[in-house]
């Protein structure tokens, strides 16, 4: 479905991305957990046409891509950002922001389409016509990822889709978000700094540090601890909260 | 028997608008020594009004009131602004979530450091440079000197976040109150601030509002936590006992979190109980 | 957090409402909000009420005028004010009241047309120059910059001496000069917006520049258009006024606030009325335009939204 070969992106003298490989099957949930900084925002941003100075080799559903999008390619690929109080126009209802995907790709039935969209992601009528400001951030986010799907695409990129939420309101979304997975057989790759939850939605994991994959493992091998890396094993340590010995012994990976 | 060294009592803050009074904080008590007091809630929980309630520092609009709002057996309530402009700063410290906004673009952080030291003692400009440097190694960072010529956005977020500390801690307050100190970093640099924070509190004998939504981290780095729900306390225990708690919506917080060793399938999802929002 | 409210009832009711059932509903619903924001500033509506009049003025002048403004009257030059002639006469018998409100006219059709030309123009280039960057930025702002560098009445002498006196000119020559700070202020909103992750998800939806520019970004810098434009039309106003004043804009027997004031120079010791009527019209008119402009900043302003 999906395959990168030596993936990399320059931001004029840093390298964010260092030839990157890997390839997701179709169906099934990647997941790239690394730290601020370690170029995992980046790869979606190139895997999704926003960033455009890539080099390296991307294939996508068999398609090989270069640096620009095609129109279709869009109702193939779509991606939810990290944050709910951005992703959405301040000034447009819900029902125009999800109206936008149909008027730009002269889809029909706006109607039937926008209920129903509406409905998947778990908000009513009463929702319809309110602006963001009136939206809770989890309603926010049910809007986000409404949009995207209301263009049926296959492959959902996933950028932090649930660090700016509430807990509560996290398990919600990421329900929802396996769900759909479900439902509709989707290909998604999540980017996370937080291991449960990429553990939670994905079956495979890359670890990403200063834009190296340092492992990748599935996540039955984390569940159990089986790392190969020291790194890995850090931040397996480091997410299961504080505790004084381990924090003296965390290093710094270059 | 020595007083506590915080003493809450029925503390409500509330707003005025057009559309009526908001209470986002509805009568909360509490009473704290020289431990670590994690106070965990959600987005709208009220628990940062509460930890700047304790500092008077409340935005405009705001209106406190309290049966008891003491610290050290001061009245805080009834302090005059010049005596809480003495108490803060000194005796009273607060550190914020993100240091980008915290700290002065224009002055580097050794200066700034110093500057805190001189506002609350009697020392030379030589003496609070030296308290400067001496505070940097404190919070462990490596070329003390070198990181005093730095201007606030030549330094990391981990680094900014410690140059915070640095600068509460130097008057050598008693209390310190960290607002979601280490939200805004990765998770190996939130140990290590948290590290320094923990060696600092307890070699200073300080006593530490952790507030926090974080409840895993809460329940490993501080002694007692309190759980704020819609402005209310609605479980105090001892961090230890998380895995007792008997509150539902303290329950249900912790069941909704996804868990690396955790069962797979749908995460529980909190149902609000409307009950939760009246007092006990 | 428990809140103690009022319900209000009837069309009240229907403009506060918390789940609006169409887009308009819901437009009207945001506006009504930021109206009553607005009317929490006495300036302000004190502001809106001194447009408000001059637009009513200028409408209404046929009908609250005395009579025709070009009517002269040599036997009553220069009279003060009185009951008859309310703002006292020219030295040419003309009744000032008349004038005054004829010429609120011009004024109004000057500043109209102005805005008219300037705004969308100053928009419209300077989202596009923000949002495309690059070349076409490089170019449009060059462009820019070249107007920019042209004092107003200097401008509006050139172009009077090339092509004769007259209003349109004068408007033209006002147009010309207004737009550049108008593009800068959408260029550099445009810039900030670029980056935002709702255009982004414009972009990956497949939404073509052209679309984005016009439907997400353009929206959005009208809020300070607005107040720019508001706080402008004052000093289109007075420039407009100068221009009558040094003979450039409109002719005689035209009633211009400007030109009136020109041609009471002479008498401004002795006979105050002919000057100062004008004069104080322009004030206030000025006046009320920068008082709407700052309530409205106040009610647009970013944190408001």
């Amino acid at each position: 479905m999906i395959e990168v070969e030596t993936l990399s992106v320059d931001f004029g003298e840093t390298r964010a991305v260092d030839r990157i490989s890997f390839h997701v099957a179709a169906g099934e949930a990647f997941g790239i957990v690394g730290e601020s900084g370690s170029g995992k925002s980046t790869v979606l941003r190139a895997l999704s046409g926003l960033n455009r100075s890539w080099s390296g080799r991307m294939t996508i559903e068999g398609a090989p891509q270069g640096p620009a999008r095609s129109r279709e390619f869009h109702r193939r690929l779509q991606m939810v950002f990290q944050d709910p109080y951005a992703s959405l126009h301040p000034r447009q209802t819900v029902d125009r922001a999800l109206a936008e995907p149909l008027r730009i790709h002269g889809i029909g039935e706006r109607e039937r389409r926008l209920s129903r969209a509406l409905r998947e992601v778990g908000l009513g009528p009463e929702h319809r016509f309110r602006y963001p400001h009136q939206l809770s951030g989890g309603q926010r986010q049910r809007v986000a990822i409404a949009r995207v799907l209301i263009l049926e695409p296959s492959i959902l990129l996933l950028d932090e889709p649930t660090s700016a939420l509430d807990v509560s309101v996290q398990a919600e979304i990421l329900n929802l978000l396996q769900r759909i997975r479900r439902e509709r057989g989707l290909t998604y790759i999540l980017v996370s700094h937080n291991l449960a939850v990429v553990a939670h939605l994905c079956a495979r994991v890359a670890v990403m540090n200063r834009g190296r994959f340092v492992e990748e493992l599935d996540v039955a091998s984390l569940r159990a601890r089986r790392t190969r890396e020291p790194y890995t094993a850090q931040l397996l340590r480091a997410s299961e909260g504080y505790d004084r010995q381990a924090a003296e012994a965390l290093i710094t990976f270059d | 028997m020595t007083a506590p060294l915080l003493e809450v009592a029925d503390l409500r803050v509330s707003f005025s608008s057009e559309r009526g009074v908001l209470e986002a904080v509805r009568g909360i008590s509490f009473a704290m020594g020289r431990e670590k007091l994690g106070i965990v809630g959600e987005s709208g929980s009220g628990k940062t009004l509460t930890g700047r309630s304790i500092l008077r520092l409340l935005p405009p609009g705001a209106e406190l009131r309290a049966e008891r709002l003491a610290f050290d057996g001061v009245d805080l309530l009834a302090a005059s602004s010049a005596r809480l402009r003495e108490l803060r700063g000194r005796r009273l410290a607060m550190v914020m979530q993100d240091p980008k906004f915290s700290l002065n673009p224009v002055m580097t952080v050794g200066d700034q450091i110093a500057e805190a030291y001189l506002a609350h003692s009697r020392a030379s400009r030589a003496e609070a440079r030296e308290k400067a440097l001496a505070m940097l190694e404190a919070v462990r960072i490596r070329d003390p000197r070198r990181v005093y010529a730095f201007y606030p956005h030549e330094v990391s977020g981990g680094m900014g976040q410690r140059i915070m500390i640095a600068m509460m801690l130097a008057p050598g307050p008693d209390l310190l109150v960290a607002d979601e100190p280490t939200s805004a970093l990765d998770v190996t640099v939130q140990m290590q601030v948290l590290a320094i924070l923990d060696d600092l509190v307890s070699e200073r004998g300080m006593g530490l509002v952790f507030i926090s939504h974080d409840l895993t981290l809460v329940a490993s780095f501080c002694d007692r936590v309190l759980v704020m729900y819609g402005g209310r306390v609605v479980e105090t225990l001892e961090a230890r006992e998380l895995g007792r708690a008997r509150h539902p919506y303290t329950r249900g917080l912790m069941a909704c979190l996804p868990q690396l060793s955790g069962a797979e399938g749908d995460l529980p999802v909190l149902s609000r109980d409307p009950a939760w929002l009246e007092a006990p | 957090m428990t809140a103690e409210v009022v319900a209000p009832r009837g069309w009240r009711a229907w403009l506060t409402a918390e789940a609006p059932s169409s887009r308009l509903h819901a437009r009207l619903v945001r506006l009504y909000g930021t109206a009553r924001i607005f009317a929490r500033n006495p300036l302000a509506l004190l502001g809106v009420g001194i447009v408000v009049l001059l637009v009513a003025l200028a409408l209404l002048a046929p009908w609250l005028a005395h009579g025709d403004p070009s009517a002269q009257g040599l036997t009553r030059r220069l009279r003060p004010p009185s009951a008859a002639f309310w703002f006292g006469t020219d030295e040419l018998g003309r009744d000032i009241y008349t004038r005054v409100l004829y010429g609120a006219r011009i004024t109004l059709g000057i500043v109209g047309l102005v805005v008219v030309i300037v705004a969308p123009i100053g928009l419209l280039v300077g989202c596009v120059a923000g949002y495309l960057g690059g070349f076409v930025d490089t170019v449009l702002m060059r462009v820019t910059d070249i107007f920019l560098a042209f004092p107003r009445l200097i401008l509006a002498l050139a172009f009077v001496a090339a092509l004769g006196p007259g209003i349109e000119n004068a408007v033209i020559a006002i147009s010309l000069t207004t737009w550049p700070p108008y593009a800068r202020i959408a260029r550099a909103e445009t810039l900030l917006l670029r980056e935002s992750d709702f255009i982004n998800a414009a972009r990956l939806l497949g939404a073509g520049w052209l679309r984005i520019v016009f439907l997400h970004v353009m929206p959005l810098c009208l809020a300070s258009m607005i107040v720019r434009v508001t706080l402008d039309m004052a000093g289109i106003i007075l420039t407009a006024a100068g221009l009558g004043f040094l003979g450039l804009g409109a002719q005689p027997p035209s009633p211009e606030w400007g030109a009136m004031i020109s041609a009471g120079r002479k008498f401004v010791l002795d006979q105050w009325w002919v000057a100062a009527f004008p004069g104080l019209a322009i004030c206030t008119v000025s006046l009320g335009f920068n008082l709407l402009g700052d309530g409205l900043r106040d009610v647009l302003d970013p944190k408001q939204r």
